[in-house]
């Protein structure tokens, strides 16, 4: 096994059991610490596919900025593990084999599409995640969205303002 | 590394992410059981570029194929970042009306 390969399996193993941890805590504030580890797991996946830009990106805005809103909104209210409303067991397993079902269709579909074999993806070689290449073409071809962006920020800012505010 | 290991790790946390928004009913959990199915698609755009772009490169040695894909990613993190913001204004409401954080508290919705 090489060391790319190694990477990937560790890197895997670290997002998918990081995600159950998510789901299994019954604390809040843990489950946002776990969720945090998945996004680190998903960033090592983008600096193994060379997605740079990306990978930065990853970790300022998920790890940094949305799970630290997320922090801050469970101690504001003050959650912790005896407030955790639960639902019962039979719906729980319910929402388990529902899930199942799902990922059994697709990975079946997956296993079948003759258009996937031997198809690779490329993961140290290849430039294009880099930022000179990125900023070219987000501000020659993308640059309206780029900018329709912005606006879309200044409403959601303008709606939680609103939303949040006491009346 | 081939396309289908990628593929079958983002079906497993995007099915992680629906069981988790199926059997919780704390809605801050629920949100971040779709946090993760979003981060889930974005890993595989990812991949789906370098998929491309390793086959563009066999014609072609300075090709720039693939570029497009990572450029949607980032748009879906700004869009995520933007629905963040508002859903937990959304969630702190209801906390504030309620004091309880429970999904089950949004049936009164369709009275």
């Amino acid at each position: 096994m090489s060391i790319t390969e190694i990477l990937f399996f560790f890197l895997s193993a670290l997002a998918i059991g990081s995600a159950i941890m998510v789901l299994v805590s019954k604390n809040p504030v843990y489950s946002v610490l776990w969720l945090v580890a998945v996004f680190f797991a998903i960033s090592g996946h983008y600096i193994l596919l060379n997605a740079q830009f990306l990978a930065i990106v990853n970790l300022i805005v998920y790890a940094g900025a949305i799970m630290v809103l997320f922090l801050f909104v469970i101690m504001l209210m003050n959650l912790n593990a005896h407030s955790e409303p639960q639902k019962n067991l039979w719906m729980k397993l319910a929402g388990v084999i529902s899930g199942g079902c799902f990922l059994m269709v697709l990975v079946s579909l997956v296993r079948q599409a003759n258009e996937l074999s031997n198809k690779k993806a490329l993961t140290v070689e290849g430039n294009i995640g880099l930022i000179k290449n990125l900023g070219k073409v987000l501000f020659n071809d993308y640059v309206v969205s780029f900018e329709i962006t912005s606006v879309l920020f200044l409403s959601a800012m303008i709606g939680a303002i609103v939303i949040g505010k006491k009346d | 590394m081939p396309i289908q290991y990628y593929i079958y790790l983002c079906l497993t946390l995007f099915s992680i992410g629906i069981i988790g928004v199926l059997t919780r009913r704390n809605a801050i959990i629920v949100f971040m059981c779709v946090e993760l199915m979003l981060n889930a698609v974005n890993l595989l755009l990812v991949a789906f570029s370098k998929m491309h772009l390793a086959t563009a490169l066999v014609a072609d040695k300075a090709t720039k194929v693939g570029t497009d894909g990572q450029l949607f990613v980032f748009f879906i993190m700004v869009v995520a970042a933007a629905e963040v913001s508002v859903g937990l204004a959304i969630i702190v409401m209801l906390y504030r009306n309620t004091h309880s954080v429970d999904i089950n508290f949004l049936n009164r919705l369709k009275n």
